[in-house]
């Protein structure tokens, strides 16, 4: 019968099977126990380091509940207005066509405020990579409603539910600009169980990936809880979203690379 | 050989930028400045200098694509008239709030709202006291002919790195229009991204091991570091005003009476201290060539000389409430302003000046406009 470890035995180098990434800084995170946006922030920190790119990386943090990620990532970032990341990001990117550049916006943010500037980032086909973390809500100013917010979800502006015929239809803002020719690689993902962790991983990797092809805009779409905003657990938010956010925003690649 | 064309205002800027270094321009078509994206478009920069030009979708993100550039090192800039700039207040305020430099230009039209395409001087108050959220001040400086639309280009990239902060050429549509003669210099090249990391170690350009990294936000919910952020801006503000005041003495000498006018006003006006002169009125000008910040000093100056000054303004009366608090009621300040984009002319001037300090109070003949 083999024996247990020691926690001594155990913290040695070569027991490690698994440790936190280098890229993500000491503060304590900000966002709401139970929330997706810490493994989502972990994933791209994660897969940054691994490709070497810290030194060629530029990210771009937004407004809403991600907008203090660069107390989080120890890379170069700047701070964008409301909605304008993607204009930012091709400020840089048209001036560094050699360097990583990255944003990572909520819906609110990217598909109401800033679908202007998506759209036209999405069309001009900038090579830059966007990490959008779709809730369906405005977490960081309590918890409104968004233009991905559900039909019949009740938010603190649509407290008898989303009424579509008075306040519109869930804008699938990802489908939208996969029909642009110039996004290149478009994929929806989630991080609420251990296997999507791993699918998105594999999904954020490409989007880094092909960023050094100059082929277009790369958009990994991350379908997360805000259990803060909906008003459950953890649990019950990841179980909510498996029921009702999955229906209207299913998982999976939009649009591949061909030949690849 | 000295190398000296026939330009319009709006192209001696574009070709200006070309030759002071410039490494992106982010803009949108408005007239009357349309010219300055045509000619960046046709002037195949990638391959004489590898500036980048780049037509956005909207003031709103070419804005935000010089706040891009701009924070990580680059000499960019963007150009727009009055309805755009307004469009632009946002990213400008965020650019104030991060102290990053760039230049912008406003080749003002008449407003409110869509207004006319015909020049004016009624965003004053918009550019030189902050026109977007927050306290803060940029550098503004009013070209009076299209050399100075071509010296504005470098001298407003180098204020702009020099204090870190946005510098904005406040011209019109009569300077961006008009063709004169310009003389050009010699092209400075681009800073490689070597040189940029050594000279804006600010800057965002990738994080390496020799440093911490380097984050560029407005943001700080904590109010008393929010006050020391925006203390420190005001020191920056103040020193600017110490240090970097512009402006011309025209016939001021000897001067009675004193015109105070900016841009095409000031070109008007120079005309009328010809014909004052011509007249025996001991009449003068003083052309304040940074709006902010402003000649207050050298006006206070001139107030124990002068009689009185007359602001002549293509505006209601914005830059004249500036002259009134640097001469402090030492003399009297009148306002003449034509609206809509009327350019008034040196005849018209001259006798408003005659109207309100030469002529007695039995003589006139009529009371002269006051907006």
């Amino acid at each position: 019968m083999s024996q247990l470890l020691t926690r001594e035995e155990i913290c040695v180098p070569e027991n490690e099977v698994y440790s936190r990434t280098c890229l993500l800084t000491d503060a304590a995170l900000s966002y709401c126990p139970g929330c997706g946006h810490g493994t989502a922030h972990r994933l791209i920190m994660e897969t940054i380091e691994e490709m070497n790119l810290q030194a060629d990386t530029i990210g771009v943090a937004p407004v809403g509940c991600s907008v203090l990620a660069y107390d989080f990532m120890d890379i170069d970032m700047q701070q964008a207005a409301h909605g304008r990341a993607p204009a930012v990001a091709t400020g840089i990117k048209r001036l560094y066509p050699n360097k990583f550049v990255f944003t990572y916006q909520g819906d609110g943010d990217l598909a109401a405020i800033g679908t202007g500037e998506t759209i036209h980032a999405c069309n001009r086909g900038e090579n830059i990579t966007i990490f959008f973390v779709n809730n369906g809500i405005y977490g960081m100013t309590g918890g409104q409603m968004a233009p991905t917010t559900l039909p019949g979800m009740k938010t603190a502006t649509s407290p008898y539910g989303r009424d579509t015929e008075t306040m519109g239809y869930p804008l699938k803002i990802t489908e939208l600009i996969a029909m642009l020719p110039g996004t290149y690689y478009v994929t929806r993902q989630s991080v609420h169980t251990p296997a999507n962790v791993r699918k998105c991983k594999k999904a954020i990797e490409k989007a880094i990936q092909y960023q050094k092809l100059n082929k277009g805009l790369c958009f990994v779409e991350i379908v997360s809880n805000c259990n803060s905003g909906w008003k459950m657990t953890p649990l019950e938010s990841n179980k909510w979203m498996e029921e009702n956010m999955f229906p209207m925003y299913p998982l999976g690649d939009i649009k591949v690379p061909k030949q690849i | 050989m000295k190398d000296i064309r026939l330009m319009k205002g709006n192209e001696a800027i574009a070709e200006g930028v070309i030759r002071a270094g410039c490494d992106g321009y982010f803009g949108y078509p408005i007239t009357p400045q349309s010219e300055v994206l045509e000619y960046l478009s046709a002037a195949n920069t990638k391959q004489r200098t590898g500036m980048i030009v780049l037509q956005a979708e909207s003031e709103i993100a070419s804005i935000h694509m010089v706040y891009g550039g701009a924070a990580a090192g680059k000499r960019v800039m963007t150009s727009s008239s009055s309805p755009g700039i307004s469009l632009m207040q946002e990213g400008i305020s965020f650019m104030a709030g991060t102290e990053l430099p760039c230049l912008l230009l406003n080749v003002v039209r008449g407003g409110p709202g869509l207004g006319t395409i015909q020049p004016s001087q009624s965003d004053y108050f918009q550019a030189v006291k902050g026109g977007g959220h927050g306290d803060y001040k940029m550098i503004v400086l009013a070209p009076a002919s299209v050399q100075e639309m071509y010296d504005f280009a470098k001298l407003g990239f180098d204020l702009a790195f020099k204090h870190r902060i946005q510098v904005m050429v406040l011209s019109d549509g009569a300077i961006g229009q008009m063709m004169e003669k310009v003389e050009l210099d010699e092209e400075i090249p681009r800073l490689t991204d070597a040189e940029i990391v050594k000279k804006y170690p600010w800057a965002t350009t990738g994080k390496t091991p020799d440093r911490e990294r380097n984050i560029i936000t407005s943001l700080d919910l904590n109010p008393v570091k929010q006050e020391i952020i925006n203390i420190n801006l005001q020191k920056k503000f103040k020193h600017i005003q110490e240090t970097e005041v512009r402006f011309e003495r025209i016939m001021c000498d000897d001067a009675e009476y004193l015109f105070v006018a900016y841009g095409s006003s000031a070109r008007v006006c120079q005309k009328a201290v010809m014909l004052g002169r011509a007249k025996g009125i001991k009449v003068g000008l003083l052309r304040p060539i940074t709006l902010f910040p402003f000649p207050s000093i050298e006006l206070a100056k001139l107030a124990k000389q002068v009689k009185g000054m007359q602001a002549i303004e293509m505006s209601a009366g914005q830059m004249v409430e500036d002259v009134r608090l640097a001469v402090n009621g030492a003399v009297p300040v009148e306002h003449y302003g034509r609206l809509g984009g009327i350019i008034p002319a040196p005849d018209e001037v001259l006798n408003v000046l005659e109207q309100n300090f030469i002529i007695s109070k039995k003589e006139k003949k009529y009371e002269p406009a006051t907006y």
